[in-house]
């Protein structure tokens, strides 16, 4: 995995880089970073995992929002660094070797998007609410989306996705 | 966005972190949840030379009642932790009512309590609810351990009084004298927007009497403000309707609102006096009323 940094003044051996070591979707990593590298951008350009998308890039849309330890953060406003020993799970570790995760299917069947830009910090951020509370109000399910802007849906069709979702994911529970 | 270069460091134990923000240079800044200094980094308001990141120092994430009362939040518990931590709904009515307000809930995931009190905004919701409650801020630095009012906290708009080597390990929201009442109010353009106005109000009632007031107002003046005069005229006696709206009045005369994108000065000054009004009157008991008419 390689990252190219600038070095406009011929300092390169002055440039912090720093190894870490963390994992991504089940996948033990290694990276050598500059502190300033976001998460999101040793995600999309280290790891090549470029489900997780930079919207605003200044922490209000969401977009990039990916799971540190099981919790959703908006990775354009973590240090890279701050992984180091660390799980990330993104979008990409949602979905099995042949099939959808049923938070992706609850997208396809209710037409939960339009553009795609925000729907992977959705469903990151909904895989944590339904994690937390399996059976989660509609009410619920707003509030825990109230981190990730969505300019195309109105957001209904995303709130039905993220109830279609638990439900399915309960009655699999309730098969086991 | 990225920000400027600079040198990262993840000490594991607080005084390893005072010792490298003793020895790190002239501007060095202590990351904890990191959702206003990483913006600000990317943004370029604040450039520092070095960054401690104390998220690998342990001990650090609590929030805790001592036996008396008094309650201890550290520098790493996160918003997320204290919007739902049953303590603060059975004891502390204005910071639960704070707490699922701060920014989104993804910011509550990565955001500290004691972060936002260091970082100073005037748009900060918990300086609001701390100033309110009386808190203090508790700072650790290689000269010892010192005990900071929150009043004397800040000094101006994103600056504190924290010496360079010194970090605020936890916030300290003295015990209840009385029954704690209260609530915090905040006007959004959307979740995760910045206050348009917002108002805590903290109270202490012992028989019927408020012991202990505190009005703070979010975002409306260059800090955050302590409406010591409303707070003044509700203690010492029962709540009345005219208390109440003469309280709301002087909070809205200690407005210092500014015109801008998010409203007009004469509307967040309308909204500090609505909300105070709206969050005294919830304590305000028709029984109470007719116990004061009896008497």
């Amino acid at each position: 995995m390689t990252i190219v940094y600038d070095d406009p003044e011929g300092q390169a051996e002055d440039v912090p880089v720093r190894r870490i070591k963390f994992t991504v979707n089940g996948r033990k990593k290694i990276a050598e970073v500059e502190p300033r590298l976001l998460l999101a951008h040793l995600i999309r350009r280290g790891l090549g995992l470029t489900g997780t998308h930079v919207g605003c890039d200044t922490t209000n849309c969401g977009a990039c929002t990916v799971l540190v330890d099981g919790r959703p953060v908006k990775s354009c406003t973590m240090l890279a660094v701050q992984v180091d020993g660390r799980t990330v799970k993104t979008v990409e570790g949602l979905a099995g070797a042949s099939e959808l995760h049923p938070l992706q299917e609850g997208f396809k069947e209710e037409h939960g998007l339009q553009c795609g830009f925000c729907t992977p910090g959705m469903m990151m951020a909904a895989t944590a609410l339904l994690e937390e509370n399996p059976d989660p109000s509609e009410e619920e399910v707003r509030w825990a989306l109230s981190g990730n802007l969505c300019r195309c849906t109105g957001y209904q069709n995303i709130v039905k996705s993220v109830l279609w979702a638990a439900a399915k994911l309960r009655a699999e529970a309730g098969e086991a | 966005m990225y920000p400027s270069r600079f040198r990262y460091e993840a000490p594991r134990s607080l005084d390893e972190a005072i010792g490298t923000l003793r020895d790190g240079g002239d501007y060095a800044k202590v990351l904890a949840g990191g959702q206003s200094l990483v913006p600000m980094m990317k943004l370029r308001f604040a450039s520092p030379e070095l960054v401690v990141d104390i998220n690998n120092v342990p001990g650090l994430d609590y929030h805790r009642a001592e036996p008396d009362g008094t309650l201890r939040i550290g520098a790493l518990c996160r918003h997320y932790v204290l919007e739902r931590s049953e303590l603060l709904k059975s004891t502390q009515p204005t910071m639960a009512a704070a707490a699922p307000l701060i920014a989104d809930p993804i910011v509550r995931n990565r955001g500290t309590l004691v972060g936002s009190l260091c970082h100073a905004d005037p748009q900060g919701d918990w300086a609001s609810v701390v100033l309110a409650l009386g808190g203090s801020v508790v700072a650790q630095g290689s000269r010892g351990t010192r005990t900071i009012p929150f009043a004397d906290f800040v000094t101006g708009p994103f600056q504190n009084v924290l010496d360079p080597d010194e970090i605020a390990v936890e916030a300290v929201i003295p015990a209840a004298q009385g029954v704690r009442s209260g609530g915090y109010l905040k006007l959004e353009r959307r979740i995760g927007d910045f206050a348009t106005a917002g108002v805590a109000v903290a109270l202490e009632t012992r028989a019927g009497n408020v012991i202990r007031a505190g009005i703070a107002l979010t975002g409306v003046g260059g800090s955050t403000i302590a409406a010591t005069e409303a707070a003044a005229v509700l203690t010492g006696h029962p709540l009345t309707p005219e208390s109440i709206e003469q309280a709301a009045e002087l909070a809205a005369q200690a407005a210092r609102p500014r015109t801008d994108h998010r409203g007009s000065a004469a509307y967040k000054r309308h909204m500090v006096r609505t909300f105070a009004l709206r969050l005294l009157s919830r304590d305000y008991t028709p029984a109470q009323e007719k116990a004061e008419r009896a008497a």
